[in-house]
């Protein structure tokens, strides 16, 4: 299952790697990555494939969540499915 | 991969504009259950919820954790109880709706909709049973909401029904005075009901619809009303493409949590209802999106134009956005859940009248107007709150600082009248042909006597196959 993690921060060194090491900790492939600053602030969109992990989905996005926070991090997870339902006819 | 800037402006929609599935509604079709003892009936309508909405819940929470959209509520339609409840005997139809609210609290969701009865062309003994059990139906139960449909375009409007039902709406609102009138928050009075409305409080599951169904609700007035904010100054028609493209982004979205619904649930998908359905918080009403579109406030002049291209374009823009769009409900202008609407309200803006005229272009009728308590013999007696299609009674409510009769002081000089025009009655309520002066109050009995087949004896043929003669 193809999924979208979107991380927004204030910039600093090393976000990247932060989510990189959380997300491969899970057992989730990383599929793409777009990353920008937009007015000072760190935005980041990753395609992943939740389909190599033995995981629920919500344990997923709770554990993202939740040590997302301790590293200062707004890190969710969707399904591909509610963008590609709003943007693609 | 996607345009990253789509997902963000997906999460800011979600973030910041108040981009939610309002309801996912599960309409049960309660036919079966119909039974001549009425404990019996409701015990039966309490399984067959608990049966098949018992999953509702979990599944609804499944799809807000893997899509991160909230669903604010989850909600069951039942048949119109009228219909499964004349089966039996019983006067008062209480027990059901005690039924009902048991079998919603069970299975955890927000309301349950359906102690409905449909008389746009005439009453049944049910129906008349139901009505005038709605008072106490409403007061004994928490979660049951009640509507009944008194007219349609085909059948006109059965003004026995709007008449019974101005008095049916003052005792529910007596009935549930000490907790302020909530008894008509949760009491609507239709015309033209869609069967397959997933919204409250009018949602009911009618008879035309399957045996279950799966109906959404989405709602966007924030989403509206930021994307409006970029088209300051721009011609009418660039507005409208605007409301249309949003429009048709949010009803996509509801689609996709219909589909996953009732696959998940195994029941049909029944329609997606488009609407711009506001709450009091600050950036989700539907007046800012009129005020957007360059009215000083809501209730002033070209209010009505304004609503009227609003429901229009979002109409348009939603219908090509699901397979299947039900009830097209539009905007809901409810005065007292909408933030810009309250402060019309308070301004002196927005009177009845207007709101009046607003429910011309507009599917949702007089919505949430509190109505404040008058000392009058008949009139607004009680804090009625009158939800959706509530047409009733559109009088002005008196002057605060006016005494007077029912017209609160405003009632021209005698001299001043239109000749045509008779004296004033000194009893008010809507007159009827052939009846001397509106009754006082409703008896079930009083009720009952309308029904037509009760008054007037069906002649017996007066000899074997002489009624068929003409044939």
């Amino acid at each position: 299952m193809k999924a979208i993690v979107s991380v927004f921060a204030k910039d600093r060194i090393g976000i990247i790697a932060d989510v990189c090491v959380l997300i491969s900790s899970m057992q989730v492939n990383i599929l793409d990555l777009n990353q920008t600053i937009m007015d000072g602030f760190f935005t980041m969109v990753m395609l992943v494939d939740t389909s190599t992990t033995d995981k629920p989905f919500d344990e997923i996005r709770s554990a993202l969540e939740t040590e997302g926070e301790k590293l200062g991090l707004d890190i969710r997870i969707q399904r591909e499915d509610i963008f590609d339902a709003m943007h693609r006819v | 991969m996607l345009n990253t800037f789509d997902i963000l402006q997906t999460i800011d929609m979600l973030d910041h504009q108040h981009l939610d599935i309002r309801t996912v509604t599960m309409g049960i079709n309660l036919m079966d259950c119909a039974h001549p003892d009425i404990d019996e009936c409701a015990r039966r309508i309490y399984d067959k919820i608990c049966r098949l909405a018992g999953d509702l819940l979990p599944v609804c929470q499944g799809i807000e954790t893997e899509l991160g959209i909230p669903i604010v509520n989850k909600r069951i339609s039942v048949t119109p109880i009228a219909m499964v409840a004349q089966a039996s005997d019983a006067i008062d139809y209480t027990p059901v709706a005690v039924a009902l609210d048991r079998a919603a609290k069970e299975c955890g969701v927000n309301f349950i909709g359906g102690f409905s009865a449909l008389v746009q062309k005439g009453f049944t003994l049910g129906d008349a049973r139901l009505i005038e059990s709605i008072p106490r139906a409403l007061a004994e139960t928490d979660l049951v909401c009640s509507s009944v449909n008194v007219g349609s375009t085909k059948a006109g409007i059965n003004m026995d029904a709007v008449s019974a039902m101005g008095r049916i709406v003052k005792r529910t609102a007596e009935a549930t005075a000490d907790r302020g009138a909530i008894g008509c928050a949760k009491l609507v009075v239709f015309c033209n009901a869609v069967e397959d409305n997933p919204f409250m409080a009018g949602a009911f599951c009618g008879p035309g619809e399957p045996e279950c169904a799966i109906n959404v609700g989405v709602s966007g007035p924030g989403v509206v009303y930021h994307a409006l904010q970029s088209a300051k100054g721009k011609p009418f028609d660039e507005v409208a493409e605007i409301i249309k493209k949003t429009a048709f982004r949010i009803t996509r979205m509801g689609q996709l949590v219909a589909q996953k619904a009732s696959g998940r649930l195994g029941t049909p998908f029944g329609v997606v209802d488009l609407s711009l359905a506001p709450t009091p918080a600050v950036g989700d009403s539907v007046a800012r999106i009129l005020e957007e579109m360059g009215l000083a406030v809501c209730g002033t002049h070209g209010t009505t134009a304004a609503l009227a291209m609003l429901n229009d374009a979002v109409k348009k823009g939603g219908l090509m956005a699901s397979g299947r769009v039900g009830g097209l409900s539009g905007a809901f202008i409810p005065v007292s859940e909408d933030e810009g609407m309250i402060a019309a309200a308070r301004s002196g803006v927005l009177t009845l009248d207007k709101l009046e005229a607003m429910t011309c272009v507009c599917s949702v009728g007089l919505d949430m107007i509190a109505v404040p308590v008058a000392d009058h013999r008949r009139h607004h007696r009680g804090r009625g709150r009158h939800r959706h299609g509530e047409r009733q009674d559109h009088r002005r409510p008196p002057h605060p600082h006016r005494e007077g009769g029912r017209h609160g002081g405003f009632r021209r000089a005698p001299g001043l009248r239109s000749r045509h025009a008779p004296p004033p009655r000194e009893r008010g309520g809507l007159h009827r042909p052939g009846r001397t002066h509106p009754r006082a109050a409703a008896q079930p009995e009083e009720l009952i006597e309308l029904i037509p087949y009760k008054k007037h004896k069906i002649p017996e043929p007066e000899a074997p196959g002489s009624f068929y003669s003409f044939l």
